[in-house]
């Protein structure tokens, strides 16, 4: 099969959603000539024109109201924040608006959005541009959270939000961004709601989001090396969240490790661990559930304390090593 | 105005030791020496130094994203932010903070902001702090014309005219926020029009003219230490350089990238300088040499400087 970039899977969702579909309009800072500041909407704009690849002022909140209210009167509109810090000023418009307009009316109204935004440290941006504040949207009932860890789930699952009659937000990881893999060049969708186990393995389950699912994919090949066999959950949907998937692959192993990079405290492996545990697989765990998470702290400038800030390779590799050989 | 010859040297040498910072900067950043992201402001240099000469030497400033010339200008020590912009234990930040977060809190240096517009809000708790306080202290405001369309911009004006706050806002108007023209992003045209909107004066100053920023921000100042409230300045300038390491420049042409170099706020200061007998071409080649020198000196302090220890990841984010 062909393999292309995330970036490309994104723009080929982009491009593809946007000749079907006359409603769908890509919106946010510098996503027109500068093609974005992942180069992610590159070229957009030749093909679809400024009309529908709007450029806009730096104006976080004008972006998230601009997007909620043209949905709300029919459009589909696909915004961009640039950086997932900057979702903080847009926060009113996403969790106040568009999150409860449907309810609040009555079921009367729909808000089909999808914001995309780059989350994630590694880049060296320090505290400012590398955080991963997915599970602040988690939170708040009327939103959906996507996060793709492949290419191929990148596009299908974009093509799914955008076709989703309610607001999603889209979180992307800017180190995956250049990562390669297999994307099809016939039409196919990754519904949302659905994870997906991408390796199989009987001695412990690793549950992870994001970039995560390619660290605890390198780990689980070395572990295998030593024996242990993990298998690796993405459950590429944060909200809805198919804990059907996740739990059955604990009651097969006994053992979870849950890794993702956002701050531990509050993240959202609080969720799945306590979604575990209160389901029947908690008859069948032979350890207690770890988290493995990014630290809790702002993420640091320094190439090495920002590498040491969120879980790598060799740290999901301790800690499986530690949950299926028990405490050393 | 009345310039001290020390001052207008200074001010020069300012300049000089802005652009030699900025240029290693930008080296060693391709030598793969530095990672993450700087924004330079080259070009731009008239205009930070205008600006914070004007002001007392402990006044306060709010710096933004392309803030090397507002920290330097504020009197920093270019061994402790080039040991920062390496990443360094020795750094204004002890290495946590990068190019885009510097800080000198005890020099008046309120820090880079990561964030566009990040400052303006705080320029109104610091007005507000410093006028509770009956401190004789001003605070100087930088942010880019992007800057200007965030909410932030008009909370913070708002709030600083009616409280009548010691603050005063420079927008350095490098014409492009990222990619997107000043004349896509704003349907007035003079970005200092929009002070009356809140009450306050607005100038527009030739941004890469040293001594037109200089007495704006002059008169500024002394509005704001009398009590009668912020002003707005508007520095119109051009960032000669891409927005940061990746930028294909796109959305401008080369055309005017060289007809705003050949503006250049150093050559011009130094011309003038030079023609009214301050300096002489030797005094100016002296100067230049000496900033390289002490970029130089600044690199090697920083090279030498120890890495932060990893034990000390977690240190730091509470008091
Ligand atoms: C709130 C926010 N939105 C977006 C960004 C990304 N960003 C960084 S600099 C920049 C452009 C800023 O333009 P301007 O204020 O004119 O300053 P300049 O870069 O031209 O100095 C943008 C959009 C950001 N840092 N913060
Ligand atoms: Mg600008």
């Amino acid at each position: 099969m062909r393999e292309i970039t995330y970036a490309e899977a994104i723009r080929e969702a982009l491009r593809e959603e946007m000749r079907r579909d006359e409603r769908v309009f890509i919106i946010g800072e510098d996503v027109g000539v500068y093609g974005g500041s992942f180069g992610v909407t590159l070229g957009l704009i030749e093909e679809f024109g400024p009309q529908r690849v709007i450029d806009t002022p730096i104006s976080e909140l004008g972006i998230a109201g601009a997007i909620t209210g043209a949905a709300l009167i029919g459009m589909r509109p696909v915004g961009e924040i640039m950086f997932m810090d900057f979702c903080t000023l847009a926060m009113e418009q996403l969790v106040n608006q568009a999150a409860k307009i449907r309810f609040m009316f009555g079921g009367k109204a729909t808000v089909p959005f999808v914001l995309r935004t780059p989350a994630g440290s590694g880049t060296g941006a320090a505290a400012q541009h590398s955080q991963s504040l997915e599970n602040w949207f988690v939170h708040v009932p009327g939103l959906k959270v996507v996060m793709p860890s492949t290419p191929y789930d990148a596009k299908g699952l974009l093509l799914s939000a955008i076709r989703d009659d309610n607001p999603v937000i889209f979180v992307e990881h800017k180190l995956l961004y250049k990562v390669k893999g297999p994307v099809p060049e016939d039409p196919y969708t990754v519904p949302l709601g659905t994870a997906e186990v991408k390796r199989q393995g009987g001695d412990i389950t690793i549950v992870a989001t994001s970039i995560m699912v390619r660290r605890s994919l390198e780990a689980a090949e070395r572990l295998a090396h030593e024996g242990i066999e993990a298998e690796v959950v993405d459950p590429r949907t944060l909200k809805p969240l198919d804990e059907a998937t996740i739990i059955r692959s604990v009651c097969r192993t006994g053992r979870v490790l849950i890794v993702h990079e956002a701050c531990r405290t509050g993240g959202f492996g609080g969720e799945l661990a306590a979604v575990i545990a209160g389901s029947e697989a908690f008859d069948y765990l032979d350890a207690p559930i770890v988290r493995l998470a990014g630290r809790d702290i702002p993420i640091p400038y320094n190439r090495t304390l920002e590498y040491h800030s969120v879980p790598q390779v060799d740290d999901i590799i301790a800690a499986a090593r530690r949950l299926v050989h028990g405490a050393a | 105005m009345e310039w001290s010859h020390d001052k207008l040297i200074d001010m020069l040498r300012t300049m000089w030791l802005i652009r030699a910072f900025e240029e290693k900067a930008e080296e060693l950043y391709a030598l793969g020496k530095v990672h993450g992201t700087m924004h330079l402001s080259i070009g731009q240099e008239a205009s930070a130094v205008g600006a914070v000469s004007a002001l007392r030497a402990d006044d306060f400033v709010l710096s933004t994203h392309r803030g090397h010339g507002h920290c330097i200008a504020k009197g920093a020590d270019l061994n402790r932010m080039m040991a920062e912009f390496m990443g360094k234990e020795t750094g204004y930040c002890r290495g946590r903070g990068g190019s885009m977060h510097i800080a000198d809190t005890a020099g008046g240096n309120l820090g880079a902001n990561g964030v566009v517009g990040g400052g303006l809000p705080l320029a109104v708790g610091v007005g507000l702090g410093l006028k509770m306080q009956k401190r004789s202290q001003i605070v100087l405001c930088f942010f880019g014309d992007g800057a200007a369309n965030n909410g932030a911009f008009h909370e913070a004006l708002n709030m600083a005219a009616i409280w009548k706050l010691p603050v005063v806002f420079l927008c350095e108007n490098n014409q492009y926020a990222i990619s997107l023209s000043v004349k896509k992003a704003i349907a007035i045209e003079h970005i200092a029009d929009r002070a009356a909107a809140y009450g306050m004066p607005g100038i527009t100053a030739d941004g890469n003219d040293v001594l037109a920023v200089h007495e704006a921000v002059s008169q500024a100042a002394s509005r704001a230490r009398e009590g009668a409230g912020p002003s707005l300045i508007e520095s119109v300038t051009y960032r000669w350089r891409g927005h940061s390491k990746s930028d294909a420049n796109r959305y401008r042409t080369r055309d005017e990238i060289e007809a705003w170099k050949a503006r250049c706020p150093i050559q011009r200061f130094t011309a003038r300088l030079i023609a009214d007998g301050t300096l002489t071409e030797e005094d100016a080649d002296k100067l230049r040499q000496e900033a390289y020198a002490v970029v130089e000196a600044a690199v090697a302090f920083a090279e030498s400087s120890p890495e932060p220890r990893l034990e000390t990841i977690e240190e730091g984010v509470y008091a």
